[in-house]
């Protein structure tokens, strides 16, 4: 039979140790940022584990995919053909309506915009701490990925990467507590930070003012001025605005415009000036 | 070297799994704490290999995996696999239904050190569905004390 705990501290001795260190790893880590580079390393050593528990979903999504019906096939292909026919015939609008935005804009002395380079992501996981709103993705440094950097998908802003490791990187939604973006009204111009509530479809805009002009169903873009998001992206629609005199500020709520709860494929963004960016520390490491 | 060696291990990674298992959004509700529920069985069963320091470095891994502050898991692990390692010779002699109630406190525990924790960090505020893991839990208990003590009689675990 062998003597508990014979080697090593005591019981209690070991929680007290053990709580301890937790303790000055939470402060380490929260207070003091200290992880920054390790936590690449730590999320790239535990990767295997999300891959494994990836792996069941992904042979039902490959299994699922190849019974899909001829019928269905054959409607898809319709379907897109007739979708990539419209897109383009917009398209072609667009680059005539770009050089005319870029010409008007260099008469006003103002920046042309950026020319972006867009990557698609595929969702990895989904984390199911019930405290905050982040997800993993299928790219990560070896890709360029960089913290900070802005996520979306089809209908508009989903977040932007937190954490980076080498092969997977994680990004924080919108809809997360400490998340917050600027934006701006698309009807008006009027400049809002909203910030996330914790719940996947709603979003708080905090300190409005009651004379502010908003309206049910404006739609917020990004403003740019934080210089994490790319500016003119759909963020979120305004669902209620409720102005009670007696608080200080209306309270305004609004759902986000991409749809958080059933993301599958998500866009990078690398706008110049962050491909600049690496590509001028590239050259200072040279 | 034979499986008997990394039972424990397995065991343990495989909760690990089954804890960020990507699920709808409606069953991840109720997803139980399998990492708490498995250390638990272990630290019962085996205290003398299971306790505060596994429940510690489980805790570490959990927090990297779930991208919470590095500690808020360990913390809350070691606590509780702390009270059931004190107390192992008393819960061992409990009904399944008795320990299951017991599992059941201590997963609400687990969730309210770790909403609490991380309430301290960054300003959530609480909403019950945080505790439906606590009633799944209590729910799997008596299964997954089955299962284990199958698997460590037929390993001869101690």
């Amino acid at each position: 039979m062998n003597l508990m705990f014979s080697s090593g501290p005591s019981l209690p001795n070991r929680l007290a140790l053990a709580l301890l260190l937790s303790i000055c790893l939470i402060v380490f880590d929260h207070k003091f940022n200290g992880f920054g580079t390790t936590r690449v390393y730590l999320n790239s050593l535990v990767s295997p584990l999300q891959y494994l528990a990836n792996l069941p979903g992904q042979l039902l999504n490959a299994s699922a995919s190849r019974f899909v019906s001829h019928e269905r096939l054959f409607n898809d292909n319709a379907k897109l053909t007739h979708d990539a026919m419209l897109m383009n015939g917009q398209l072609q609008r667009l680059t005539f309506l770009q050089e005319e935005n870029d010409r008007l804009r260099s008469l006003l002395n103002s920046p042309v915009q950026d020319n972006t380079r867009k990557v698609v992501a595929e969702l990895m996981a989904v984390d199911n701490n019930p405290y905050s709103h982040q997800i993993v993705i299928n790219k990560g440094a070896i890709h360029d990925v960089f913290e900070g950097q802005p996520v979306l998908d089809d209908k508009g802003i989903v977040g932007q990467i937190m954490q980076v490791s080498s092969t997977n990187s994680r990004v924080l939604l919108i809809a997360d507590v400490t998340h917050a973006i600027p934006v701006r009204v698309a009807r008006n111009n009027v400049r809002l930070v909203v910030s996330g509530s914790g719940s996947l479809n709603e979003l708080l805009i905090q300190h409005v003012a009651h004379s502010s002009d908003l309206k049910i169903g404006d739609v917020l873009l990004s403003s740019g001025l934080g210089n994490v998001f790319p500016e003119g992206y759909p963020v979120a629609t305004i669902t209620s605005i409720i102005r009670d005199e007696s608080r200080p500020f209306s309270q305004v709520r609004a759902t986000p415009v991409a749809q958080l709860d059933r993301l599958k494929y998500l866009l990078l963004l690398w706008s110049e000036r962050t491909l600049g960016d690496t590509l001028d520390t590239g050259i200072t490491v040279k | 070297m034979s499986i008997r060696h990394y039972a424990i291990t397995l065991s343990i990674v495989i909760a690990l799994v089954l804890q960020i298992m990507p699920m709808p959004a409606i069953a991840d509700l109720y997803r139980p704490d399998w990492v708490l529920l498995v250390l638990s069985y272990w630290a019962l069963a085996l205290p003398n290999r299971i306790n505060v320091g596994a429940a510690f470095f489980t805790g570490l891994i959990l927090d990297i995996l779930l991208g919470t502050s590095i500690g808020v898991h360990s913390f809350a692990m070691s606590l509780c696999i702390y009270v059931l390692a004190t107390n192992y010779k008393r819960l061992r002699n409990y009904s399944v239904w008795q320990q299951s109630i017991i599992i059941g406190i201590m997963a609400a525990l687990y969730n309210l050190v770790i909403f609490w924790l991380q309430h301290l960090i960054t300003d959530i505020y609480f909403l019950f569905d945080y505790l439906w893991p606590v009633a799944s839990s209590m729910v799997i208990w008596p299964w997954l004390f089955w299962l284990l003590r199958k698997v460590r009689r037929q390993l001869r675990l101690n």
